[in-house]
């Protein structure tokens, strides 16, 4: 297996290649990010070194497909594929340095919905990743077409002990009037790296949620950015985020506006625990043209141990005063008066505190795309938290 | 037959002293109205006794059973028999109400009502006319200033405290709320024995709540106690009449900008 360099993507030797290719030649050109850049500024970009992982390819199950869903699954090293789906990236021009990197090497799996189709259940996809010095590209690629509905989750997973990294890439395209739902959790192990984006383009009375559980990961990061191109279209991300030990989860969101008419909304919600970090930075851009849009932001982060730490920075960008938009973004503490109001009930104070925590995150479980999962999941935040652990 | 004592209770918050000596006693089965104009200590008398942070307490005792309560901590209080019915309860979001009941109840070693708690909510919430489906909601989010009061009595009705503070009950109710409220705590004196000490401005409350003796606390002191009908000569003349000379001489205009009027 090919160590990472941008060169590895030459030895691949695919057929469609072209589009593999000139991602390569713009990962070649991308220099290598530094933390003076704005969108990695407080991130550990400084101490990934790329040169120590060597590509594999990404073990992925999938359930939930049915007749009326078509999910295709190509690996980086199948040999032919069919000239459509090589045509899905023909406009994929990022330069970023990993989205290129994973264009270049991808595992791609690709959902499609047809014209007026409602998907039955949600697609899950499932990634596990326990090759200890390897580098995964998963791609997901979600098409909706025209009022159609469908909801994918996406799990990461890896073992405690084993390092890897993850580059995923979400590339989600709701056409008009389509419903796009989709989840990400990260189950990561402690010494897997993520540096992952997911990005929604919404046409014309569209709606989109791209929703995030992140627990796991050594560092872990998502740049999530969700543009709405056709008046009227919605748009939602939600995200919890609980970082322990000396792990760190880092946010870049991006909510775009580019039609008249067109609504968004983001509530992602952390804690740090030990001396856990988490970055969130937030942006808002409405263009010229979109015109009588409605924007939300809220960012709300719990640092529950003197050692941890949380960043939070929400911004505007607006070119037109036809608009309504809002921000919050708060770090600290447990709010002094909500434990006070249970223990004056007689609650145990380590309890009290477990119940605030859990409490936080409520408002954002009960927003997942599945609601089966927000049971679990919360459990999963309960067996984590350190406060008053029962064991 | 338990008593709650406090005994020349001094405090402050910063450098501020609120609280001068203030002494009272109340035995189970009785109601105890504690009357005083805004910045007289009333709030700052609830939250001393229950421990909230941020004050300071620098002399006194407070007795529950002749056991200090002072320096242990609020939920051990609470576990003791305090309860305190809080003026503007707080909103706890996503915490739901059967969960802190729950672990309230563990606390108190109480299994057996644990295991009851649906019936015993459906059957309190039925006695104080709170819709049930605010059962279910996170504490106190999105409720009414009624339904907020009705839901702290009806917490009060289920842990069954030996006694109670209702600190300004009727902050933000409606007459049928707060007659509602008033009389599940009057029946809860004659069918568990309730000790209720009421904190009020104003003496409309006490046609429900019935005091069987007033206390008028003025600038941190208890200046007068005396039986129900202390509250007829409140509300003829005022707080004024009550404060005496040396206490009225310290009175600092900061401290009371609207005066001792009854209504301000």
């Amino acid at each position: 297996m090919p160590v990472l360099t941008p060169d590895s993507a030459l030895s691949l030797g695919a057929t469609w290649s072209q589009v593999r290719r000139s991602a390569h030649e713009r990962a070649i050109a991308a220099p290598f990010p530094t933390i003076d850049e704005e969108t990695w500024r407080y991130s550990r970009i400084g101490e990934l070194d790329l040169t120590t992982f060597a590509i594999a390819e990404t073990p992925t199950t999938i359930t939930g497909a049915s007749s009326q869903v078509t999910v295709t699954q190509v690996s980086a090293s199948s040999a032919s594929v069919d000239a459509s789906l090589a045509e899905l990236f023909a406009h994929s021009t990022s330069t970023d340095l990993f989205n290129s990197l994973n264009l270049a090497h991808m595992d791609v799996v690709v959902v499609s919905v047809a014209r007026g189709v409602v998907a039955p259940q949600p697609i899950v996809i499932t990634h596990t990743l326990n090759g200890d010095g390897s580098v995964y590209f998963p791609r997901l690629v979600i098409n909706a077409a025209e009022n159609s509905e469908v909801t994918v989750v996406e799990r990461f997973i890896s073992d405690d002990g084993v390092r890897s990294l993850v580059v995923p890439v979400l590339d989600a395209r709701a056409a008009q009037s389509a419903r796009v739902r989709y989840l990400a959790i990260n189950e990561l192990g402690d010494k897997s790296w993520q540096i992952g984006e997911h990005d929604s383009v919404g046409e014309r009375d569209s709606d989109t949620l791209l929703a995030t559980v992140a627990l796991g990961g050594d560092y872990a990061r998502v740049s999530t950015a969700a543009r709405l191109r056709g008046q009227g279209s919605n748009t939602r991300q939600v995200a919890l985020y609980f970082a322990g030990g000396t792990q760190m989860h880092d946010f870049r969101t991006l909510q775009e506006h580019a039609a008249p008419r067109t609504t968004s909304d983001l509530l992602f919600k952390g804690a740090v625990q030990d001396t856990a970090k988490s970055v969130y930075t937030g942006l808002i851009k409405i263009h010229k043209n979109a015109k009588g849009s409605v924007a939300y932001q809220t960012n709300r982060n719990l640092t529950l141990s003197h050692g941890a730490w949380a960043e939070s920075v929400p911004n505007l960008e607006i070119e037109t005063n036809d608009v309504k938009c809002s921000h919050a973004s708060t770090v600290g503490p447990i709010d002094e008066e909500q434990l006070f109001y249970l223990e004056s009930r007689g609650v145990n104070p380590d309890v009290a505190q477990r119940l605030v925590v859990l409490g936080f995150f409520d408002e954002v479980l009960a927003q997942l795309p599945v609601g089966d999962l927000a049971a679990p999941l919360r459990q999963r935040v309960a067996q984590k938290l350190s406060i008053g652990d029962p064991s | 037959m338990s008593t709650l004592e406090i005994r020349d209770l001094h405090a402050s918050v910063g450098n501020k002293k609120i609280l001068h000596g203030v002494n009272l006693s109340i035995s189970s089965g009785e109601v105890h109205a504690v009357m005083g104009p805004n910045g007289a200590g009333k709030s700052t008398l609830s939250a001393v006794v229950m421990g909230k942070t941020g004050y300071t307490v620098t002399a006194g005792s407070v007795l529950l059973d002749g056991v200090e309560m002072l320096g242990i901590p609020t939920w051990k209080r609470a576990a003791a028999g305090l309860h305190l019915v809080m003026q503007y309860p707080t909103e706890v979001p996503g915490v739901m109400l059967n969960d802190v009941l729950s672990e309230a109840l563990k606390g108190r070693g109480r299994d057996g009502d644990i295991a009851r708690l649906d019936t015993l909510l459906k059957t309190e919430a039925a006695r104080i006319h709170f819709d049930e489906k605010f059962l279910d909601r996170p504490l106190n989010v999105d409720l009414s200033g009624g339904e907020k009061k009705r839901n702290e009595t009806l917490q009060l009705s289920i842990l069954k405290p030996l006694f109670v503070i209702l600190d300004e009950l009727d902050s933000g109710l409606d007459v049928d709320a707060l007659r509602d409220c008033a009389r599940r705590v009057m029946d809860a004196t004659s069918e568990d024995n309730l000790g209720a000490l009421v904190i009020t401005h104003y003496s409309r409350l006490l046609t429900e709540l019935r005091p069987s003796k007033i206390h008028i606390l003025v600038k941190g002191r208890i200046v007068e106690t005396g039986g129900p009908e202390l509250a007829d000569v409140l509300e003829r003349d005022g707080y004024a009449a009550f404060t005496p000379a040396e206490v009225a001489a310290e009175a600092d205009a900061k401290d009371d900008p609207m005066g001792f009027g009854l209504f301000p």
